[in-house]
């Protein structure tokens, strides 16, 4: 046991799970409809779909894991950031909005089906389905789990009342109760962690401080004294930087398939895009979320960076697995360090806050495509729309039990989670190829598309299958097929993998097109291909609501902020 | 039904404030010796958040008499 709560503490807590929880209490009285259920009524300002995009982007495996990177590989991380993010979120702007918010399609599935034919939806609602459940269990495992070893909480309970909470407050209001709790939940982990920041860089000795104690870690792993503290300057060798990443691998691999694969086809986030009120809104939506997304590297890299420096300067403990450091612990340790009774109450809230936003982000996703892509397409169309918003709130219990059969899975077998989790990776990473060629090329088609991905996810597979990080054994890693080419790091190997499969699905995509017929016509395709459709009106807007400008803008503060710390 | 989500904001950070700051006024000393470097940041984060949590809820009030 980690941290010892006092009684102001437990009373933090209990307010914020008061104020969730009332949230959906009072969100009830307007869900009259699917619409509304599932879509929010279309109908939320931009700046509150911006926060929940983030919000629900914001899940604990991003504070905690980017916390743990941030200490297993220096300011590096921020390239998850600077390079993994900002490009691909002002891109769904500008250009993929006007697609998914200007067609009748309800859900990213149901472009797909639109666009290309039935067989491409299914294999991408499906797939996402599945996906959406089990990320949502192991955030419930992840949470029960640091509770348990951090707190000494009970593991079950800990799983029955985050699962219940969620269940609540989105069975009663939908995807608006969750937007709002996402935006609450933004500020929380702003305000929870802040003081968190600013106590360990006063505590180093500031940046100076904090860039002389990351010299003695980098120099400890044989690398240059910069190594932690700079972005870009040792990108040119794997073997210079602690990521053990090249800069092509990880602009390309990164910056562009893993990123745009995820900020514009994950329906996750786009969802959140798309319940904005107006076709303006829904694509200013990703580019202010952007803004916040491009400082977060202070908010949830730093305070890693700050413990292992202090870890390596004498100041600070840090709990160690099997023989090396335990990283994922980083942000309980700090908070145990540096939080008196009363904060300490705050910054646990942010982080349960952030549990539970990555599981309700994934439930109002997963209710969605089921009851639009799977219930109402295969297995009873044409019922009454009170009909399928009970669909939708049965689901939403299904979706919880199913995440908490996840969670428990996930304590028995962790193997098969990390199998699993593969797979789904594999199905993802050519998804980007297909949704490039099908806005921007109108004579990609249905089987173009659908034998495109299975053979970008097929290339993953194989890619992965005959590739090995170094270091690492065959099997979960790797290599399980034979072994042919070795990595320096395992995130190298993620990021070549993503750049096969895209290659392989745009050119498998791009082939089969031009061998079958285009059975879309013209007309059908209107509002689905940048060619066919009309381009939004921007000119009339003042330039703050203008998304290219406004797009422009975070681009070139965003390539500063590489500069400074190049 | 239209709540403005500025309300709840405003609402709940406010209570956090006060929370925290009251906690802070009343607290033992030696536990911000012993944490956060002899600063008392209980009180002076609960401020903060009451600050922000009162800008929230004057937007809210403010949006819902103008309508």
């Amino acid at each position: 046991m980690i941290i010892q709560l006092g009684v102001i503490d437990y009373c933090l807590l209990a307010v914020y799970f008061a104020f969730v929880l009332g949230i959906g209490v009072v969100l009830r009285k307007g869900v009259g409809g699917t619409k509304d259920f599932f879509e929010s009524g279309r109908a939320l300002p931009a700046w509150i779909c911006a926060l929940g995009f983030i919000g629900a982007n914001l899940g604990a495996q991003e504070v905690m894991g980017m916390a743990a990177s941030g200490a297993k590989y220096g300011i590096m991380t921020s390239h998850f950031y600077w390079v993994g993010a900002i490009p691909a979120m002002v891109f769904v702007a500008v250009f993929m909005m006007p697609f998914y918010y200007g067609s009748k399609a309800r859900s990213v599935p149901e472009y797909l089906k639109l666009r290309f034919d039935e067989k491409t939806r299914g294999f991408n609602a499906v797939t996402f389905a599945c996906m959406t459940v089990m990320s949502s269990g192991i955030s419930m495992y992840a949470l029960a789990t640091l509770l348990h070893a951090i707190l000494g909480w009970n593991f079950h309970l800990c799983i029955a009342a985050s699962g219940v909470v969620v269940l609540v407050y989105i069975f009663m209001g939908g995807l608006r109760s969750a937007i709002y709790n996402e935006v609450l939940q933004f500020f929380l982990i702003v305000f929870g962690f802040l003081p968190l920041v600013l106590l360990g860089l006063k505590q180093i000795g500031g940046w100076s401080g904090l860039k002389s104690k990351l010299a003695v870690v980098a120099t400890q792993h044989g690398m240059a004294a910069g190594a932690w503290s700079h972005s870009w300057a040792y990108a040119g060798s794997p073997h210079a930087n602690p990521m053990g990443v090249e800069w092509f691998g990880l602009v390309m691999g990164l910056g562009f398939v893993l990123s745009f694969g995820y900020w514009c086809t994950d329906f996750l986030v786009v969802q959140r895009a798309m319940a904005a009120e107006s076709m303006s809104a829904a694509r200013r939506t990703p580019i202010i979320a952007a803004f916040p997304k491009m400082l977060f590297p202070f908010l949830v890299i730093l305070p890693g960076m700050l413990a292992i420096a202090l870890y390596t300067a004498g100041d600070l403990v840090l709990p160690s697995k099997g023989g090396s450091l335990n990283y994922d612990l980083v942000v309980p340790v700090m908070l145990a360090r540096f939080f008196p009774s009363g904060l300490l109450g705050l910054g646990l809230t942010a982080l349960i806050a952030s549990f539970m936003s990555g599981m309700a982000g994934n439930v109002t996703a997963f209710n969605t495509v089921w009851t639009y892509d799977i219930y109402q397409s295969y297995i009873r169309p044409g019922a009454s729309d009170a009909h399928y918003l009970r669909v939708g709130r049965a689901a939403t219990v299904a979706g919880i039990a199913a995440s908490v059969a996840c969670a428990y899975t996930a304590a028995k077998f962790n193997n098969i989670m990390d199998v699993l989790q593969l797979v789904f990776a594999f199905v993802n990473a050519p998804l980007f190829a297909t949704f490039l060629l099908g806005m921007f090329w109108r004579r990609a088609t249905g089987h173009g598309a659908f034998f495109g991905l299975l053979a970008g996810t097929a290339a993953a597979a194989a890619h992965h299958g005959l590739s090995l990080p170094a270091g690492a054994e065959t099997g979960i890693k790797g290599g399980w097929l034979s072994v042919v080419h070795h990595y320096p790091s395992e995130m190298a190997q993620n990021f070549w993998t993503a750049i096969w499969a895209f290659s392989i699905c745009f050119v498998a995509t791009a082939l089969v097109s031009l061998g079958t017929r285009q059975r879309r016509s013209p007309d059908e395709l209107t509002g689905l291909v940048y060619a066919l459709t009309p381009k939004p009106k921007d000119e009339g807007l003042p330039w703050t609501k203008r998304p290219a400008v406004l797009g422009i803008g975070i681009l070139a503060l965003t390539l500063v902020l590489n500069i400074i710390f190049w | 039904m239209d709540l403005d989500v500025r309300l709840p904001i405003g609402m709940m950070f406010s209570l956090f404030g006060l929370m925290l700051a009251g906690f802070g006024l009343t607290s033992d000393p030696s536990i911000y010796a012993a944490h956060s470097l002899g600063i008392n940041v209980d009180l002076g984060w609960g401020i903060v958040l009451l600050a922000f949590g009162g800008t929230m809820l004057t937007f809210a009030l403010r949006a819902r008499r103008r309508r």
